[in-house]
């Protein structure tokens, strides 16, 4: 392709920079293929690239959607921007971080949830929102959290609510405290 | 040649000059914390804030990064630099008072109060610490991790680093870790014990030229 | 429509193939809009889609009526919402179960489904069509007009209506300096935040010599509570490209950028889908359609971080590196991306270069004031009644657009304030309801036009739990280079806890105020010199309540949680026992009939009682 700048290739796929592969480019693929950002993987990469160590754990710091932890299978989102703060987002987030046990940022030790908060999603008018693995819900408030986030995993699981009881009970029994929650086992944490 | 106006003065230099390169050149003496003559400019401290522009237009700009402009008006100790910059030591202070070279500039600078909550950390994120292993070690064995009040400086991954080659360098350069002297107020946030006997020291020799021999106020305390 | 198979290769090629397109859309005036932006998502509008499709089949429509599955139609609160064209008939918070009884009313017999209209909340009269509603008549969209006919995966739709034809002129008849001339007349300023006209950035940029230079558009809208970006991008992407290829023949770059931020993975897709369909017709390449000009667009996908919405910092993003702002100069139109002359812009206001071109300057800048001429688009969200985007001439007051075309505040409360500018802006009270739109107004009155959020507060809302919450986000947006933006605002995001806990005093709220003024003065880049912006507007306009959370220990608005307490009204409390059940603290005991007791020791504070009563006995003090 001629007419191009230097160092800048575009990836005819889908027209994404690939400044030289820029770091943040690279570091997006490799979130994208590991779920989170493996130490392995960098120094490998920092070794065969002849990139700086340094440099990819700055950056990887930097920038919020990095993980240097893995996810959660469910990924559970709250927004804190103005319009959902004004509305009470700060209240349905120390809710779901009460629910499941873990504080904004943290994933459960099971590795089934993974609690963040983001700036605004630009879905403003439904304030408060949360999202639940990618699906919007509008108009939350502490009290109806609860019900949703019972609600939407047993729809991801795809189960039938007696399975689902089965698969919480013995959660409940190995301790984890989100399911003896679901399980009605106790009300609080 | 540039020629702009240094607080009043017309002065020439030539282009690319910073403004804090070109006061120091005209013997105006601009604080800084972060800057470091053998280092890229950062700045990160805010420390050496100068004034430009048209009054009533006019903003504050750190002069080690702001290169000199034709015909750019400059004012090195207006009101409002003074004010801002006693604020920001003040915050220093609040922060970082074990440090030697903040206790002096507070007293260099008439800073006899600490308002705010106290702190006690120990680096001030100025930065010549990386800069100094990247810059003159052509290492990359430290570096800012995380982001806004969150930063800190560490090796990748938190983890001895390989690639230092324990020079020390950063320990050298770091203005934070310099250790305050033992004078009469060593333990207090803020010492101004040269302000308190008003040594000439500090106002008009500079380091080098200190008279007392050991001086009382600063000397002792430093680690040769 | 071999055209749009093959690239295409010169100007009457292009031509032809828009009144083929347009031709062909006069005959299909039939259509659903089915609104399928992230709002009416997640009303659950793509099932809703679905089923129109399965019903149309199943009643032999699907060639008669056409169904566009569109970017945001406006009216986001009452989602999900349906246009049936070319009436133009709103239905509002359609259901799945609706969706048979539209299909054979509506589209077979021609009547309205009453219930599904959209009720004025003032007079109470139900609304059939459209643009009658009072929130889309008091409007003038210009940019936003075509998210109603658009499908934004369709290019064919987008020429169908005249698309990419500003850009055939500007090939066919006009050079760089006249499209910058154009530009100037217009009168357009930059919609990213600042104001700054964009005819003087692309001028500079065009004046340098460089072999290589970039235009990027700005997608990175980090003002929490402003989404039109959002919005242009999902809805009508290829008017931002076009604005984008227009303003990179101007400035003379070869290359154009769009970052867009990594919270919007909707817009990715859909700019991505508009390129690949761009390159695909030959109006991106290589020696476009024959005139010697080539332009190539990629994306860049930012990595969450909200300064870099900055531009010196956007460019360090797009580079790859960690997302920090420099000193300026030098200006990114001197040493920009790859150190090449850069210029950066906006998405509404690439949006708007279009219009220009194929209306004519002066026609544009008749819409807008004396400075800036144009519309903008708002996102009017908040303790409103009718949320959504909202495009109006600037200078419009802030009055009219809140109560007129916002229909006041929700559930009767009174008005309190309005936030604009995001984190940059500030909260402007009743008393300045007249101010017009417009960036310097806005600015003198201490606030920020900002990128368009318009967050309406109620008499609920605590001003200084908002200022603190402000200085929360920038504390954690913040590069955290400067030393005054990162120990400044930490200190003061401290003194203003310290006021919402009651344990501050007027000494500190004076230190606060000028640390503010130091922070607003000694900050390299715009996030920390205006990140002030909130406190001392907020102090500036409501000095009282902060007055009264310090000296009195009080939350006048009720909701400090350190400062308000929850209590149950012995006398309205039957002892339903709701609230001692949803309570997760377990902190409310009493027995069934009897008069329950909410133990302040262990309450957080949470709410949930209250919005649990139903009988009103839990009261907030
Ligand atoms: C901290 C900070 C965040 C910004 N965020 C955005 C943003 O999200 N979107 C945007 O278009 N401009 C943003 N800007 C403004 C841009 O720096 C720049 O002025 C704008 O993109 C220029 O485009 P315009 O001339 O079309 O307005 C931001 C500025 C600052 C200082
Ligand atoms: S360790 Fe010292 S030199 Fe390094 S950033 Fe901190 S204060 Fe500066
Ligand atoms: S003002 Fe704040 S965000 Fe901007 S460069 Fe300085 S530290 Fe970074
Ligand atoms: S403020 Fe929550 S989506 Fe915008
Ligand atoms: S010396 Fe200039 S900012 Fe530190």
């Amino acid at each position: 392709m001629s007419g191009l700048a230097g160092n800048l290739r575009i990836d005819r796929k889908n027209f994404d920079t690939r400044n030289g592969e820029s770091l943040v480019a690279l570091l997006q693929q490799v979130q994208e293929k590991h779920n989170y950002l493996p130490e392995h993987v960098l120094r490998e990469l920092a070794c065969s690239r002849g990139l700086s160590l340094m440099e990819m754990y700055s950056v990887a710091t930097f920038y919020k959607s990095f993980n240097l932890q893995p996810r959660g299978k469910h990924n559970i989102v709250a927004c804190m921007g103005t319009a959902c703060h004004v509305q009470g987002g700060e209240k349905v987030l120390e809710e779901l971080s009460r629910m499941l046990g873990i504080k904004p940022g943290e994933t459960s030790r099971d590795g089934e949830y993974s609690l963040d908060h983001v700036n605004c999603l630009g879905a403003c008018a439904l304030a408060p929102l949360v999202v639940v693995d990618g699906d919007y819900h509008g108009n939350m408030t502490a009290a109806r959290v609860a019900a949703l986030i019972k609600e939407k995993l047993r729809e991801h699981k795809g189960q039938t609510a007696e399975a689902l009881n089965q698969e919480i009970g013995q959660k409940a029994q190995s301790g984890c405290c989100c399911a003896r929650l679901l399980a009605g086992e106790i009300n609080s944490v | 040649m540039i020629n702009f106006m240094l607080n009043g003065l017309d002065v020439a230099v030539e282009k690319g000059t910073t403004l804090l390169d070109a006061a120091s050149f005209y013997g105006i003496e601009i604080p800084t914390l972060c800057h470091d003559e053998g280092l890229s400019p950062y700045g990160a401290c805010r420390l050496c804030l100068v004034e430009i522009g048209e009054p009533g237009r006019s903003r504050l700009v750190t002069s080690c990064t702001y290169p000199a402009e034709e015909g750019l008006l400059v004012r090195t100790h207006s009101q409002r630099v003074v004010n801002t910059r006693k604020v920001i030591i003040e915050l220093y202070l609040a922060t970082c008072p074990s440090s030697k070279v903040i206790q002096d500039l507070a007293s260099r600078y008439h800073v006899t109060q600490v308002r705010f909550q106290q702190k006690h950390d120990n680096c001030i994120l100025c930065g010549l610490c990386i800069r100094y292993c990247k810059e003159q070690m052509q290492g990359k064995a430290i570096g800012f991790v995380n982001r806004g009040v969150d930063r800190r400086i560490t090796t990748p991954f938190d983890r001895k680093s390989e690639e230092c080659r324990f020079c020390g360098g950063c320990m050298y350069i770091c203005p934070a870790c310099q250790a305050r002297c033992q004078g009469p107020a060593e333990k207090s946030a803020v010492c101004n014990a040269c302000l308190n006997l008003s040594p000439p020291c500090l106002d008009h020799f500079g380091e080098t030229m200190c008279y007392l021999d050991p001086c009382v106020a600063c000397e002792q305390g430093r680690q040769k | 429509m071999d055209a749009l198979q093959t690239g295409m290769r010169s100007l009457p090629e292009l031509l032809n193939l828009q009144q083929q397109l347009k031709k062909r859309r006069e005959q299909q005036q039939n259509y659903l809009a089915v609104c399928g932006d992230t709002g009416c998502t997640a009303w659950g509008s793509q099932n809703i889609k679905g089923v129109f499709q399965k019903c149309l089949q199943q009643k032999g429509l699907d060639h008669i009526t056409g169904l566009k599955f569109t970017g945001c139609l406006g009216l986001c609160e009452s989602g999900p919402v349906v246009i049936v064209f070319p009436q133009g008939i709103f239905y509002q918070k359609v259901k799945e179960s609706d969706i048979e009884e539209i299909v054979e009313q509506t589209l077979l017999q021609g009547k309205i489904v009453e219930r599904l209209l959209y009720q004025d909340p003032l007079s109470g009269e139900k609304i059939i069509y459209a643009p009658e509603i009072p929130f889309y008549r008091k409007q003038e969209r210009i940019l936003l007009v075509n998210n109603w006919e658009i499908d934004p995966s369709s290019i064919e739709d987008y020429l169908a209506l005249g698309g990419y034809s500003a850009f055939g002129s500007v090939l066919a008849s006009m050079d760089s300096e006249y499209v910058i001339g154009e530009i100037k007349k217009s009168r357009l300023r930059g919609r990213g935040g600042a104001g700054f006209p964009t005819w003087q950035k692309w001028e500079e940029c065009s004046e340098m010599a460089a072999a290589q230079k970039y235009i990027i558009c700005n997608a990175d809208e980090g003002d929490p509570g402003a989404f039109m970006d959002r919005s242009l991008l999902e809805g009508n992407p290829h008017s931002v490209l076009e604005g984008l290829i227009i303003g990179g023949f101007a400035v003379g770059a070869t290359e154009g950028i769009i970052y867009v931020r990594a919270e919007y993975p909707t817009a990715v897709q859909k700019i991505r889908r508009a390129l690949i369909q761009a390159h695909e017709l030959g109006l991106l390449g290589e020696n476009i359609l024959g005139s010697g000009f080539s332009f190539n667009v990629s994306v860049s996908v930012g990595a969450g971080a909200f300064v870099c919405g900055e531009t010196s910092a956007l460019v360090a993003s797009v580079e790859g590196r960690v997302g920090e702002p420099r000193q300026k100069p030098p200006h990114l139109a001197e040493r920009g991306y790859n150190n090449c002359p850069t210029v950066i812009n906006n998405v509404e206001t690439l949006a708007n270069i279009p219009s220009i071109i194929s209306k004519g300057a002066e026609v544009y800048r008749r819409t807008g004031t004396e400075k800036s001429g144009g519309t903008k688009i708002f996102s009017l969200v908040g303790k409103v009644r009718n949320t959504g985007l909202v495009e109006v001439p600037l200078g419009v007051s802030l009055r009219e657009i809140i109560f007129d075309i916002g229909g006041g505040i929700k559930g009767g409360k009174a008005f309190k304030a309005v936030q604009t500018g995001g984190p940059s802006g500030g909260c402007l009270p009743a008393s300045m309801l007249d101010l017009p739109t417009d960036f310097d107004e806005l600015k003198a009155a201490g606030s920020m036009m900002g990128s368009g959020g318009m967050i309406v507060l109620d008499e609920e809302t605590c001003m200084v739990d908002l200022a603190r919450y402000f200085l929360k986000f920038l504390n954690d947006e913040s590069c955290g280079r400067c030393f005054t933006c990162r120990e400044g605002l930490s200190r003061m995001l401290e003194m203003v806890e310290a006021i919402t806990k009651g344990q501050s005093s007027m000494a500190e709220f004076a230190l606060l105020k000028e640390l503010a003024a130091v922070v607003k003065d000694s900050t390299m880049c715009g996030l920390g010199q205006t990140g002030a912006n909130p406190v001392l507007s907020t102090i500036r306009y409501f000095a009282e309540e902060y007055r009264v959370h310090i000296e009195e220990g009080r939350c006048p608005a009720g909701v400090c949680r350190d400062l308000i307490q929850f209590q149950i009204n012995t006398e309205l409390c039957n002892g339903c026992g709701a609230c001692r059940n949803k309570c997760p603290v377990e902190a409310i005991e009493g027995e069934a009939k009897a008069p329950h007791l909410i133990r302040a020791a262990l309450c957080t504070k949470c709410g949930i009682c209250l919005e649990t009563c139903r009988y009103n006995a839990v009261i907030k003090l």
